[in-house]
């Protein structure tokens, strides 16, 4: 027995993990997690943690439970990146170390792509999508809740690498031979695999569930073109999940299967191919990216028509253009590999294929322009973010066609050019569009607004420390600096550039901390909407109803018969056309979906089989696996998922939110 | 009970579908299921690219042609066809409300599938036994990963079957234990398709080369 | 300590590189007709796109000035507009004409950079290895290690591959770079000029060392060329199967040079194992971390 101890503790706290940034975040963890605790104790909110949150199925909670992920995994991810930039200030300077280096670098880009864009996006999508389009839920209810744990889990046993075996240090590509067992013994890149193979599970879930969702739950009246541009965005965006991710499954598993099964699919011996990983893993890479952006683009939509207070300019050009983005987006990948020799025609072919997929991304920028153009503009906090996204999202458009160029690409190929570029789409579009929609739409979750003063100094912070973070790194790429190295020699001129750039990363770390402190001083101190329509313009179905919105969503479910259905209906409620409010005898009995614990047991499960995965437990795997069966097989046989509120239930908390009509 | 039937909006009047069909909540399951196969054959499809890329990349090892026994496949082949069969008929049954035949024609699917599987680990067994595991080559590597996947979706499907008898037996013919089995149909259709490609592309295919 | 001693050379190298070349932005002063040909096409794309950019601006400019929401603005409020056909359409086409501006020298440059220039080019043979470069010129029968030297004033064709993962081969001065991928050979031409000093390094990410992937390039006349390449068949050692292997480690070294070498080190993948293979002799030499 006492060999076993010894065993354990040089397998799970190897030399790498017992360096000063680990310990440290180690105690951070134990001490954070011992508050959480002791909090829980002392308030006795064990009970209500668990009934209201941890096994509900409602949309709207899970939404907000993504919510708090996705800003704890942008700290994290965040963080990351400002060691990295602290590394990179000055020439060899060794703030971390090379093998620090590749870890964070590593974490930081996989945490904000798949733990920190993903989850925000489908915070958005859970609390919004059903409101929208007049839905009492998701289609998939329990489903919907597996894919929030299944995330979670997967995330945290993604951070739990930083300071348990060793975090994954070859980037968030992956690329094999790198990740080949023979040039990378330690448990990282498990980690790496398991975890994402883990949240991608339930990315798919999602994207299916989102999928039927719009497909079959809308509201009746609404035609595909009367949807707001934020549920086509889902649309889109579920789709491209839909067709993208398998790939990437496929790719990780065997990633995974070459490294704790011996397989060799991507290893140098054998036979095995690691260009076929690189095509795998873009094929699914590049719709990612555009799984990212286009709810951006769904948010930016509804954002700009309301502070207009304007009718979204071409609806039909934007709904196309979308689509377009959708269908392109599988055609583009090789674009990320034109130095692999893939030869001048098919070069050539993604080369304009990528052109191509500029022009529905223009078109989009044009109609938000002219959306503004004969409105009304109110510089809220959301739209602040709007446009800021105009000038930073439009240049790094412009710097993605110049890369989609072929030969120039050969230069600009894994330099800072590239960097830059896609920092500039990825905060200037996904970042900022998924801020202003957690802006926007924070009323519609909390029942009040996030301050906006606090609100307007986080957003001049941000968008404004990132001009100077990122346009030297353009400049940077022009002076032949690659990405991902550690440090870089005197002499070369890139030290100037990175100084500010490290500031600039500075300046965007402070906007984080005055948002996040914003969250806490508006839970306190902003006043209640009362009305529902907090922005007092709202146009879609979800400003019609109290704020936060109640558990069934919609007393009496509208029948729309217009785009800006809200819009209309407050005019016609004014003009008396229409009853203002709802008559009781129009409500009826509504089923709710029951909370069920089975969601969080099933995530639970596969944390522990992935755990054994990555230390190639076979025992701890296989009980994990087990426990996922089990559960599986016990919710087979459940029948009995809704409780029924009764019509006077549903009157009576109508009536208490002030909107029951005589 | 269906949330969507309580609100009296869609309860759908089509009276030549079945139950299935009609319930809003099942019909809506239905269309996920679907949306499932979908990405379950993408799935598949990127096993057979990996497959395609990496079947002439042998090694030290064995050829396609050495390590495929066509006569073995053909008898899988034949076993799975006969299990689409058994299971149209037991959904035949059901649009029949005639609850026995739907079990008895179930429980023979699932007999079939455990044929399939059994016979497929027997060979399973051979080539490792004579040396040939998935490390010893990335052809090995893909063909195994393409069947054992399809082998590993047939054994979730026999799970699958077996608790959908048990729960038969205890509820009847409602809409959802319909719904149920109607996926699970589909399900094995989809299985007996992408065994279809497998037997064409790598037993066939393999004998070609 | 010893990994500083190595580090030196390649320091005084680079401040001799850097002091005679003055600008540091690498890409926009090319030293050869490829990355001549690829700013060019840099150039274009810059231009086309300011000028969608300024237009963008200037547009969102005077939306966002004229439209505030404020007292007395008398700018037209049209909230029932939906939108514009004939502006829409136009959204379409109009970038669309700007992007053939790009694409049709994309297009030509794409495959005329495909093909070398030359009936017979000098060709070297190079190597990726973790984590230094191996270049090898199997017309003149030497080899070097972190060095690179090459005739200016013609093309030299360059056949990439990697004995370790991924990296590639990037003279940013020269022109673009090409993967250097395990079990694959990837060709690759540049030419100079000019005499000249330039630097290279690898732009893939390969492990721990990867930011010390730096080589120099020495870019010298064809009669040179021929001398240096004469001299090191005289004085440098040969490279033996040991020095190989050794080469093959997970190390960093400065400037080697050979006077012959083993036909099988190019291309050469030697240190392939799997979980199952058995081999794990360099692995415990030196791991991916410290």
């Amino acid at each position: 027995m006492p060999s076993f101890v010894p065993y354990l503790i040089h397998t799970l706290f190897p030399p790498w993990v017992r360096r000063p940034t680990e310990i440290g975040a180690e105690i951070m963890m134990v001490a954070g997690g011992a508050f959480i605790v002791y909090w829980l104790l002392k308030y006795k909110k064990l009970q209500w943690l668990w009934n209201e949150w941890l096994t509900t199925v409602d949309h709207k909670k899970i939404g907000i439970m993504y919510l708090v992920a996705a800003i704890i995994m942008l700290a994290r991810g965040g963080l990351d990146a400002l060691m990295l930039r602290t590394n990179l200030a000055m020439p060899t300077l060794h703030f971390i170390n090379a093998s620090e280096y590749n870890e964070v670098f590593t974490t930081h880009g996989t945490i904000m792509v798949f733990f920190m864009g993903m989850p925000l996006i489908f915070a958005l999508f859970n609390v919004v999508v059903p409101l929208q389009i007049g839905s009492r839920d998701v289609a998939f209810p329990r489903l919907n809740a597996i894919s929030f744990w299944l995330f979670a889990f997967a995330a945290a046993l993604f951070n739990l690498s930083f300071v348990v075996g060793g975090s994954p240090n070859a980037g968030w590509t992956a690329y094999p031979p790198l990740t080949e067992l023979a040039f990378n013994h330690t448990v990282g890149e498990n980690y790496y695999f398991i975890s994402l193979l883990m949240t991608g599970i339930g990315t798919t879930i999602t994207g299916i569930n989102f999928l039927v969702t719009i497909l079959r739950m809308r509201a009746p009246g609404m035609t595909f073109m009367k949807m707001p541009l934020f549920t086509w965005a889902t649309l889109n965006t579920s789709a491209l999940i839909l067709f993208a991710f398998p790939p990437f499954t496929i790719a990780l598993l065997e990633s995974l299967l070459d490294r704790v099964a011996g397989t060799s699919f991507f290893t140098l011996s054998h036979g095995g191919m690691p260009m076929m990983y690189v095509n795998l893993f873009w094929l699914f890479g590049h719709p990612e990216v555009y799984i990212l952006v286009l709810p951006a683009f769904g948010v930016f939509s509804e954002v700009v028509a309301t502070f207009s207070r304007k009718k979204l300019f071409g609806y039909p050009s934007m709904v196309l253009s979308m689509t377009a983005i959708m269908v392109l987006a599988y055609g583009t990948w090789v674009h990320h590999f034109f130095t692999m020799g893939a030869g001048p025609a098919v070069n050539v072919f993604f080369g304009l294929s990528t052109m191509l997929i500029a022009i529905p991304t223009g078109v989009k920028v044009f109609n938000w322009i002219l959306t503004m153009w004969g409105g009304r503009l109110t510089f809220t906090t959301p739209m602040l973010y709007f446009l800021a996204m105009i000038p930073t999202f439009v240049i790094g458009g412009a710097t993605g066609v110049m890369l989609g160029a072929v030969p120039a690409d050969y230069q600009f190929h894994n330099s800072y050019f590239v960097i830059a570029h896609f920092h500039q789409v990825l905060i200037g579009g996904t970042v900022f569009g998924l801020l202003a929609g957690v802006y926007y739409w924070w009323p519609k979750m909390f029942g009040y607004k996030l301050n906006d003063r606090q609100g307007k100094w986080a957003f001049w912070l941000f968008a404004g420390g990132f001009w100077p973070t990122f346009i030297p790194q353009y400049w940077l790429g022009l002076e032949g600096m690659t990405r991902r190295m550690y440090t870089y020699p005197f002499g070369l001129g890139w030290h100037t550039l990175n100084v500010i750039s490290t500031i600039g990363g500075f300046i965007m770390g402070a906007g984080f901390l005055v948002l996040a402190s914003n969250v806490l001083y508006s839970r306190r101190h902003q006043e209640r909407d009362e009305t529902g329509d907090a922005w007092g313009n709202g146009r879609t179905l979800e400003w019609s109803i109290p704020s936060p919105a109640p558990e069934y969503n919609f007393a009496v479910i509208p029948v729309v018969d217009e785009r800006d259905w809200w819009w209309a209906e407050k005019e016609r409620r004014q003009s008396g056309e229409r009853p203002a409010l709802p008559r009781p005898e129009d409500i009826r009995p509504i089923a709710i979906p029951k909370n069920t614990p089975v969601p969080i047991l099933l995530g639970a499960a596969f944390f522990l089989g992935a755990f054994g995965l990555v230390f190639t437990w076979w025992y701890i795997a296989l009980a994990g696996l087990a426990g996922v069966f089990g559960l599986l097989i016990y919710s087979w046989f459940q029948y009995d998922h809704y409780r029924i509120l009764s019509a006077g239930e549903v009157r009576e908390s109508e009536e208490l939110l002030g909107r029951l009509g005589a | 009970m269906s949330s969507h039937a309580l609100d009296g909006k869609a309860k759908a009047s089509h009276q030549e579908l079945p139950p299935e069909f009609q319930d809003q909540e099942e019909s809506i399951k239905i269309t996920g299921f679907w949306l499932f196969i979908v990405t379950d054959v993408l799935i598949f499809a990127s096993l057979f690219a990996t497959y395609a890329v990496l079947v002439n990349r042998v090694a030290a090892g064995p050829t396609p042609a050495q390590v495929f026994q066509l006569n073995t496949a053909l008898i899988e082949t034949l076993i799975l066809l006969t299990s689409s069969f058994t299971i149209g008929i037991a959904i035949w049954a059901m649009r029949q409300n005639r609850q026995r035949m739907v079990s008895w024609w179930l429980a023979l699917t699932v007999l079939l599938g455990m044929a399939f599987v059994s016979i497929e680990l027997v060979e399973f067994a051979g080539d490792v036994a004579v040396g040939w595991g998935w490390h010893t080559s990335a052809f090995l590597s893909s063909f195994f990963l393409l069947v054992a996947a399809h082998g590993t979706h047939v054994t979730m499907g026999i799970i699958w079957a077996v608790a959908l008898l048990f729960q038969l037996r205890r509820r009847g013919l409602t809409t959802v234990t319909r719904r149920k089995l109607y996926t699970f149909s589909l399900y094995w259709h989809f299985l007996d398709i992408m065994w279809v490609f497998i037997f064409t592309v790598v037993y066939l295919g393999g004998r070609l080369i | 300590m010893r990994t500083w001693a190595k580090r030196i050379p390649l320091a005084l190298l680079l401040m001799a590189v850097l002091a005679g070349c003055g600008q540091h932005a690498v890409m926009l002063n090319p030293a050869g007709p490829v990355g001549r040909t690829e700013l060019n096409l840099m150039v274009l794309a810059s231009v086309a796109m300011a000028i969608v950019i300024l237009f963008v601006l200037v547009l969102a400019t005077v939306a966002v000035v004229r439209f505030r929401d404020k007292k007395g603005n008398r700018a037209p409020y049209t909230p029932q507009v939906e939108g514009h056909k004939v502006l829409e359409v136009l959204w379409f086409i109009i970038p669309a004409l700007i992007l053939t501006v790009i694409a049709v020298p994309t297009v030509k440059d794409t495959f005329a950079l495909a093909k070398v220039p030359a009936k017979n080019p000098l060709v070297v043979d190079v190597t990726s290895l973790d984590w230094k470069w191996l270049f090898e010129y199997p017309g003149q029968k030497v080899a070097t290690v972190n060095h690179l030297v090459i005739p200016a004033g013609q093309p030299v064709l360059f056949k990439i591959t990697s004995d370790a993962p991924m990296n590639t081969f990037w003279i940013p001065q020269l022109g673009g770079m090409e993967y250097a991928m395990p079990g694959r050979v990837l060709p690759l031409w540049l030419e100079s000029y000019k005499p000249g000093v330039y630097w290279g390094h690898s732009g893939q990410f390969s492990g721990r060392e990867f930011e010390k992937m730096f080589f120099s390039v020495r870019a010298v006349t064809p009669a040179a060329f021929s001398s240096w390449a004469a001299h090191l068949r005289k004085t440098a050692p040969p490279m033996t199967v040991a020095d190989y292997h050794r080469l093959l480690q997970f190390t960093t070294v400065g400037h080697l040079s050979y006077s012959k070498y083993p036909a099988f080190t190019f291309p050469s993948v030697t240190h392939g194992f799997t979980l199952k293979g058995g081999m794990y002799l360099l692995m415990h030499n030196n791991p991916a971390h410290d």
